[in-house]
């Protein structure tokens, strides 16, 4: 895992080696074991190594044999060993053993469809020196980052934003309608980011840069299969089928050469993945997790438990209100995005854990959620859907008190307020957002603290028109189910789950995570899967849960869904306020930024201070004000303190 | 029997609570007769903090059975809820 960037020169003009330098040197965190640029003309690539495979040959930027493709690569290719094989039989050669030099060879033998070859998470370019064109993609969930951004007379790219507003000709801007879309879908749509004129590749697109101009490709997305073909349903088959594609899913992502840790977070999924580790990983396995100080979020029993039933060596870290309060300017640091939860930060905590452990790479259960029916928003929608059919009736909405079990604002509410709380019109009822138009209408209302000057900027349902425009064609035919977890993992997983709560927060300590849920062959096993072998009835997960019978403990298998959660805004409100957010939140520095009504916030604030604000609505109010604010510090009002300060600092040890 | 003035000055503490609390002292669209549900005013906690503060404020007491929007789903209603209330306390 490594930090990567680079640059091209749209005029043709040199490629100046310290704007290379002074880019990579702010990724220092993503890979603090090397580092090394290569500059060839216009074009520039630049690589901070987190060395993992190939610890002695497998240095960055590379080129093969011939020299003229140059590769600067974040991430991992799985299959690299089985590709290599196959390359060598075409009758290529290889210098090192790393699968940085198979993407390589893979390009020079598939062209731009070799994407479709490699099984892993990548972000990389390649400069072809003949052509003298850039090759850029993503891999096809998002795991690995990739923003872009073009100046007058160049293009540049980089894993993180920090590294693009190193360039001189880069600054930060606040993205009004990017910042809008946050406020809505809890992140921004790409290849949209919070920032002007700063955009991401999103997940499965390739790019191109040649000749001044730039183009983009998408090689792959996920595609649920029609409503009507309701897919097979042999449970028993299938379920072993899913085992069996983890399994090897988790076999190839033990390819390393630096031990392998797992993550332990007391639900299933990544009980399931640390228990194939184990399986094929042997003895002497360590487990980390995070544990909370507060009960309500707490559960390192389940942890203990999957520790010790699988038989693993587990550590954990365990996270006070005051933490969370302590790390989260650097946690949005890192996120570089407005955050409407504080669950990025223990997530910061585990992976300093993970680090000081000596580990550099772990596995963890994310994905499983969206593609297998886990998330509790599908039930909902289910339940719902299940009552729209007959609105009149008195006992479907009854089943409404079997949602959010672990909510006891949800479950002291009377039946009658449930009714509106999840409410049902004929309208909603033939919305392609169905299932989550409820959740992006409670978020939206967060716009009551935007400034007048915001507000006029942004025009009511411009969101919702964004993302319905760039829905996929066949999105009309599959079910409501399917409908549901498209959303979740084309928008929700790469923009807020794999980014603000993976990438960012395990990169920040040099921690790669790597994810057997979502190999590929895992997403487009279960996208194929009907939606009742997912959740049947209400049953979250049901088809994980019959594919781990006897791998994990029963009562983890049995257990309600619990999803992740951490203290939110009562984090900023313990014995004292935070003086960062105290300032942060004055009426001075809201009124200096512009973005949020100061008189609003300060009655929020004070809502806090008194202990009356205990609502979903009012914390994400408060979190999200707050990282906003913090972006803007960090990144606009500070900017040439944070931003430029790793210019001509960073060992430039490959300039070619 | 509340008298008018005393209703009045229910619906007017009413009307300042919700928009302290929910509209952040951005009231000034806000009418006594709407609904909080419809305009996005309240979540699931936003229902528990009204019937919270008119327990506080003025000593009664909510039945289950009583905590339903034709009760407490705006400021007026809210407030002739709060009303009928007080005149059946001893």
């Amino acid at each position: 895992m490594c930090g990567i960037s680079g640059l091209v020169k749209l005029d043709g003009s040199q490629a100046d080696p310290h704007q290379l330098t002074a880019m990579i040197g702010t990724l220092r965190h993503r890979g603090p074991d090397a580092s090394g640029i290569y500059v060839a003309g216009a074009a520039g690539l630049a690589h901070a190594r987190l060395s993992i495979i190939d610890l002695q040959t497998g240095a960055q930027p590379m080129s093969i044999m011939d020299g003229h493709l140059w590769i600067t690569f974040n991430g991992e290719i799985f299959n690299y060993v089985e590709l290599r094989e196959e390359l060598l039989n075409k009758g290529h050669r290889f210098a090192t053993r790393s699968d940085t030099e198979v993407i390589l060879n893979a390009y020079k033998q598939y062209g731009e469809e070799c994407v479709n070859h490699f099984n892993g998470q990548w972000a990389f370019a390649i400069w072809d020196t003949k052509q003298q064109r850039m090759f850029l993609s993503r891999d096809r969930l998002g795991v690995r980052p990739l923003f872009y951004t073009q100046t007058r007379d160049s293009f540049l790219f980089a894993s993180e934003i920090k590294a693009l507003l190193a360039y001189p000709e880069v600054t930060a801007e606040i993205d009004l309608h990017g910042l809008d879309q946050i406020f809505t879908f809890w992140s921004t749509l790409a290849p949209r980011t919070v920032f002007k004129n700063i955009f991401q590749l999103p997940p499965g697109f390739s790019m191109v840069v040649e000749s001044g101009n730039v183009r983009v490709h998408k090689y792959w997305s996920v595609k649920y299969a029609p409503a009507e073909e309701d897919g097979h349903l042999d449970e028993k088959r299938l379920a072993e089928e899913l085992l069996c594609l983890l399994s090897d899913a988790t076999r190839i992502r033990l390819r390393s050469d630096v031990p392998v840790g797992a993550y332990l977070s007391g639900g299933i999924d990544s009980t399931v993945t640390t228990a194939l580790v184990k399986k094929l990983a042997g003895d002497r396995l360590r487990s980390f997790s995070v544990s909370f100080a507060d009960a309500e979020f707490d559960e390192s029993s389940y942890q203990r438990e999957a520790s010790s039933f699988i038989g693993t060596q587990h550590t954990d870290v365990c996270c006070s209100y005051e933490d969370i309060a302590r790390v989260f300017p650097e946690v949005i640091w890192h996120t570089e995005q407005p955050v409407l939860r504080t669950a990025p930060a223990p997530m910061f905590l585990l992976s300093n854990l993970v680090h000081e452990s000596g580990f550099k790479v772990v596995l963890t259960g994310e994905g499983a959620d969206e593609m297998l029916g886990g998330y509790d928003i599908f039930k909902e929608a289910k339940i719902r859907r299940f009552w729209g059919r007959d609105l009149e009736s008195n006992w479907r909405p009854l089943l409404l008190k079997r949602l959010y079990p672990y909510m006891e604002n949800i479950q002291r509410q009377s039946p009658a307020y449930l009714k509106r709380f999840f409410r049902v019109t004929p309208e909603d009822l033939v919305s392609p957002f169905f299932s989550h138009l409820l959740r992006w209408d409670l978020t939206a209302k967060l716009k009551v603290f935007f400034s007048d000057a915001v507000r006029s900027e942004i025009q009511p349902g411009e969101a919702l028109a964004e993302i319905e425009s760039v829905l996929p064609e066949e999105y009309s035919t599959w079910s409501s189910f399917n409908q549901a977890e498209y959303l979740e993992c084309v928008y929700l997983l790469p923009g807020y789950i794999l980014s603000s709560q993976g990438d960012r927060m395990a990169m920040a300590h040099s921690v790669e995570g790597r994810y057997p849920f979502l190999d590929y062959r895992v997403v487009e096993f279960a996208a194929k899967l009907s939606p009742n072998l997912k959740m049947k009835v209400l049953d979250q997960k049901h088809l994980l849960k019959l594919a781990s019978d006897g791998l994990i403990p029963a009562s983890i298998r049995g257990r309600p869904k619990q999803p992740y959660r951490a203290p939110d805004g009562k984090s900023f409100f313990t014995s004292v306020m935070q003086e960062y957010a105290s300032e942060l939140l004055s009426a001075r520095a809201l009124r200096q930024n512009g973005i949020f009504d100061a008189s609003a916030v300060s009655a929020l604030v004070s809502k806090f201070k008194a202990g009356r604000a205990n609502g979903v609505k009012d914390n994400m109010a408060l979190i999200g004000i707050l990282s906003t604010q913090i972006v803007v510090d960090r990144f606009i009002n500070q900017s040439t303190g944070d931003t430029k300060k790793y210019a001509n600092t960073f060992e430039n040890n490959g300039c070619q | 029997m509340q008298t008018p003035s005393k209703t009045m000055a229910v619906n007017d503490e009413i009307r300042q609570f919700v928009i302290e609390n929910f509209l952040f002292g951005k009231g000034e669209n806000l009418l006594d007769g709407e609904s909080l549900l419809d305009k996005g005013l309240i979540d699931s906690t936003g229902v528990l903090e009204l019937i919270q503060f008119v327990e506080d404020r003025y000593g009664i007491k909510v039945a289950d059975e009583e905590a339903i929007p034709q009760n407490l789903d705006g400021v007026t209603c809210l407030a002739d809820y709060v009303c009928k209330k007080l005149t059946t306390i001893p």
